[in-house]
């Protein structure tokens, strides 16, 4: 058993601060993606038409089924194939975040949606609200709220899925850590930080949300 | 006013509407009553189009409720509905409940809109209670904002589904009252209720339903002295002893 | 999209052979895992919805430490960082001398983490159903333990069949984590054999369909079982 040097962290600081960055990246471009092709989803799946409603269900479904890895692995393979050039594992990883994610947030917006009682559309339909108007201004805003929580809780748990960015070989933060950790021979100094540090970060966030939902309940 | 012919209803094999004809004349008021599963709730949202039926016909005003080409939207907006559990809009307040359509339908400005509903909602005897929202209002004053934000719209005609079956006990006269204040203005009206003394003071006809038909089509004086129907005999004195 | 397609790739050897004993390695794995994170997640589950005590403090701590490091890091602490930091001797065994070292690690790994998962879905299914049947249940004259023991439990543990047919599933999607610490398993075959042919198209086909498979066998087993179970916890609760 070697000595510990935790000095390996202060000499790789800035090269680990860019990998915490290209992890921030990929929650908010797989968060902000991720809900506006989710929303789409999840209105196709409410539709009434079933040619619409079953591409979306099968789509959300099929999604839902595979690791995050190999949906990694089929847009690292398919991306470039589709534009017709090789482009950056970024660009391919960000696509991949956001259509895996966008199933998931698919699902969150359309139990909000559900959440909300059918006779609420029925009063604002009976006043001559048109169904858009209804979704606009009754549904959708109880909707919001009832799902704002589990969006929050997701966003932690997409920050968590970033770290699977390592096998696409993208410095994120683990990766950088893991690259530190296999020049310096320091797996036990790096591995401890990065546990430490998606501990804090998490643990603190999941806290928060737990303190926020009770102060909303109460 | 209201024509309803031979109006069938199923979900899936489960019939609840068999067949029902009945008419609201301008001016009347006319109460809906039968156990529960009998499909009087059915029947009352077929008429502004919320529940789609397979068979027969049913015109408001002249309008065919399930003609493709009627803007439904248009129709509901001349029919105003009040409904068991209120749903009120629960992240609005009073007033913006009673605005909202107002603003959306009729296209009136916010200002237009919000003068409107403050008369209203002081007639139905909540001028105090603009701000509040409806989780801060006890079950009778959530009604009688949803009956304002019906009468909002200008209704030619008002439906009731079961208004106060949902209220506790001490709050359903103060709804009731509003109800009966509107029937005396001259208000075309349809409720569905058990409130069968409402329907004494009130009612011009009453409707018996069982099984998803329409039993009896009454004078409200015939109704209560001498039913038609073994059925509706029975269904009073449940409902009258208690 | 200029792609030649050759399905028949699939079927040459040794493309057949990889692709079947990466499926092999996904469903050990998953079954293994799963064995860990049921009887640790029952468990710590369990203690978590006891009224007090240092036990639950403890549970607590596990589920707030697992559910909060990504799977993939706890996979390198237990990979790359336990045989550092125990005793020399353990280490090395560990090195030298663990037989399937890779598949053990990934076990224990995803076993721990699913494990605290399904730790929240039974104390979140206990507490559904202790905080309706509780009461009724004292009221009875049975002490705090006993209702607990006898009604709570076993209630509670029939009301998350279902959440854990999902928690089951994510235990299978967390296998294909163990590529990264050398497991051949269906998601890293199909990359080898991507890599090998660039055939990726018809190798991520077939995995896809393998975890559509595997998913659908476990939903609708689940599905038996929650229909046995379940209907037997709902007519409980309503007579």
């Amino acid at each position: 058993m070697s000595d510990f040097d935790w000095g390996v962290i202060v000499r790789s600081w800035s090269f680990l601060a860019e990998g915490m960055a290209l992890s921030a990246l990929l929650v908010a471009v797989a968060t902000i993606g991720g809900l506006v092709i989710g929303f789409g989803l999840a209105l196709m799946r409410l539709s009434s038409n079933r040619l619409i409603a079953s591409p979306a269900a099968a789509y959300v479904t099929v999604m839902r089924s595979l690791p995050l890895v190999l949906v990694l692995f089929w847009f690292y393979f398919l991306v470039p194939l589709a534009i017709g050039r090789p482009i950056g594992s970024l660009a391919s990883a960000l696509i991949a975040f956001v259509m895996f994610e966008a199933a998931f947030y698919c699902e969150i917006i359309r139990a909000g949606i559900n959440n909300v009682r059918q006779g609420q559309t029925e009063a604002g339909l009976a006043t001559g609200l048109r169904r858009s108007q209804v979704m606009r201004h009754i549904v959708m805003p109880q909707a919001l709220k009832a799902m704002t929580p589990l969006v929050l809780n997701q966003i932690i748990i997409v920050f968590q899925d970033t770290s699977l960015v390592y096998v696409v070989a993208l410095h994120d933060f683990l990766t950088t850590a893991s690259i530190v950790a296999a020049r310096d021979g320091r797996p036990t100094e790096m591995y401890t930080l990065v546990a430490v540090v998606y501990l804090i970060i998490c643990l603190s966030s999941t806290k928060a949300l737990e303190l926020y939902r009770k102060g909303r309940a109460g | 006013m209201i024509v309803l012919e031979d109006v069938h209803k199923s979900y899936g094999k489960l019939k609840i509407l068999r067949g029902c004809s009945a008419s609201v004349k301008l001016g009347e008021v006319v109460v809906v009553c039968g156990p529960s599963g009998s499909g009087k709730s059915t029947l009352i949202k077929c008429v502004n189009g919320l529940v789609p039926f397979e068979q027969g016909s049913i015109t408001v005003d002249g309008v065919s409720v399930s003609d493709k080409k009627t803007d439904l939207p248009m129709l509901r907006a001349r029919i105003g509905m009040v409904f068991q559990n209120f749903e009120l809009y629960p992240h609005m307040t009073a007033l913006e409940n009673v605005s909202l359509a107002q603003i959306h339908v009729l296209k009136r400005s916010r200002a237009e809109a919000d003068a409107r509903s403050e008369k209203l909602l002081a007639r139905v005897g909540l001028g105090g209670k603009l701000a509040s929202r409806p989780s801060q209002l006890s079950g009778g004053q959530q009604q009688r904002v949803s009956i304002a934000r019906a009468l909002a719209m200008d209704p030619k005609a008002m439906l009731f589904d079961e208004p106060t079956s949902a209220l506790d006990p001490e709050m359903i006269n103060e709804v009731l009252e509003v109800m009966q204040a509107l029937a005396l203005e001259g208000m075309t009206m349809m409720v569905v209720t058990h409130e069968m003394g409402f329907a004494q003071r009130v009612a011009d006809r009453v409707l018996f339903m069982d099984g998803g038909e329409i039993l009896e089509d009454t004078p409200k004086a015939q109704f209560f002295t001498d039913p038609a129907t073994e059925r509706a005999k029975q269904f009073l004195t449940k409902v009258l002893t208690h | 999209m200029n792609y030649r397609w050759n399905w028949s790739i699939l079927l040459q050897e040794p493309y057949t052979e990889w692709l079947w004993s990466g499926l092999q390695w996904t469903v050990a794995i998953s079954l293994v895992s799963w064995a860990v994170a049921l009887s640790v997640g029952l468990g710590v589950g369990v203690v978590r919805s006891l009224p007090s005590g240092i036990l639950r403090v403890i549970a607590g701590v596990y589920i707030d430490v697992f559910r909060n490091i990504p799977p993939l890091v706890q996979l390198f602490l237990w990979y790359f960082v336990l045989p550092e930091i125990v005793p020399e001797t353990i280490g090395l065994w560990i090195k030298r001398d663990l037989p399937y070292p890779e598949f053990v690690t990934a076990v224990v790994a995803i076993g721990l983490f699913a494990g605290s998962r399904v730790a929240e879905q039974v104390r979140a299914g206990i507490e559904a159903v202790g905080n309706h049947l509780m009461p009724a249940a004292l009221a009875t004259g049975l002490r705090p333990m006993q209702a607990f023991r006898l009604v709570v439990v076993p209630l509670g543990l029939r009301a998350i069949v279902g959440p854990l047919t999902s928690e089951f599933l994510v235990t299978v999607k967390l296998s294909s984590l163990s590529l990264t610490i050398g497991v051949l398993e269906l998601t890293a075959q199909s990359r080898h054999i991507e890599n090998y042919t660039f055939q990726g198209l018809e190798a991520f086909t077939v995995a896809t369909i393998g975890y559509l498979v595997i998913g659908l066998c476990v939903t609708g087993l689940m599905r038996l079982i929650d229909d046995r179970v379940g209907g037997a916890a709902l007519r409980r609760a309503g007579s």
